[in-house]
C-alpha cells in the first residue's frame, strides 16, 4: 500500500504514456482471460460427460454453443435491465431507501 | 512473495521507476495468476469427475482419469477461448 502512494506522489499527469498503454492492454487481456476461465468452468458442467481420449465433435460444438448462449444471456439481461430501468427504476428506489 | 512485490518494483533506485521493469514484473504476475486460476479450476473439475469415493490412495484408474481430464480441460479452455474471440471479432465487425 505504501509503494502505491509513493508512486502516485509523482503526479498522475506524469504517468509514462507507454506504461499507461501497457496497463490498458493488459487489463483488457486479463478481462478476456478471466471470462474464458469462467465460461470454461460453466460449460464444462454442461458439455462434459466422462473425459475421453479426445474432445469429440459433439462436445466441441456444445462448448461453442455454450459460449455463444452465455454471451447472449449476458447481453439479454443487460438490455432487459436497461429497459425496465427506463420505465420503472426499481434500483434507485431500493438503493436510496 | 508479497514482501518481494514492492521491493522488486522499479529496481534499486528507490525514487525512479523503470517502466520496462514494471511491465516485465506485471507480465510475470499476470502469468502466475492465470496459471493458479487454471490449476484451481482444473483440480476442482477433475476431482469431481474422477474421484468417486476417496480411497486409501490415488489408484491407477483414477490417475488415468485425471490425466485425461486435464487434457480435455485444456481442450475445452482453448475451444472456449477461440469461440469467445471469434464472437468478439464478429461483434466488432458489426459495429
Amino acid at each position: 500500500m505504501d509503494s502505491s502512494s509513493s508512486s502516485s506522489a509523482t503526479g498522475l499527469g506524469s504517468v509514462d504514456p507507454q506504461l499507461q498503454h501497457f496497463i490498458e492492454v493488459e487489463t483488457q487481456k486479463q478481462r478476456f482471460q478471466q471470462l474464458v476461465h469462467q465460461m470454461t468452468e460453466l460449460c464444462w458442467e454442461k458439455c462434459m460427460d466422462k473425459p475421453g481420449p479426445k474432445l469429440d465433435s459433439r462436445a466441441e460444438a456444445c462448448f461453442v454453443n455454450c459460449v455463444e448462449r452465455f454471451i447472449d444471456t449476458s447481453q439479454f439481461i443487460l438490455n432487459r435491465l436497461e429497459q425496465t430501468q427506463k420505465s420503472k427504476p426499481v434500483f434507485s428506489e431500493s438503493l436510496s431507501d | 512473495m508479497e514482501g518481494g512485490f514492492g521491493s522488486d518494483f522499479g529496481g534499486s533506485g528507490g525514487g525512479k521507476l523503470d517502466p520496462g521493469l514494471i511491465m516485465e514484473q506485471v507480465k510475470v504476475q499476470i502469468a502466475v495468476a492465470n496459471a493458479q486460476e487454471l490449476l484451481q479450476r482444473m483440480t476442482d473439475k477433475c476431482f469431481r469427475k474422477c474421484i468417486g469415493k476417496p480411497g486409501g490412495s490415488l489408484d491407477n484408474s483414477e490417475q488415468k482419469c485425471i490425466a485425461m481430464c486435464m487434457d480435455r480441460y485444456m481442450d475445452a479452455w482453448n475451444t472456449v477461448s477461440r469461440a469467445y474471440n471469434s464472437r468478439l471479432q464478429r461483434e466488432r465487425a458489426n459495429m
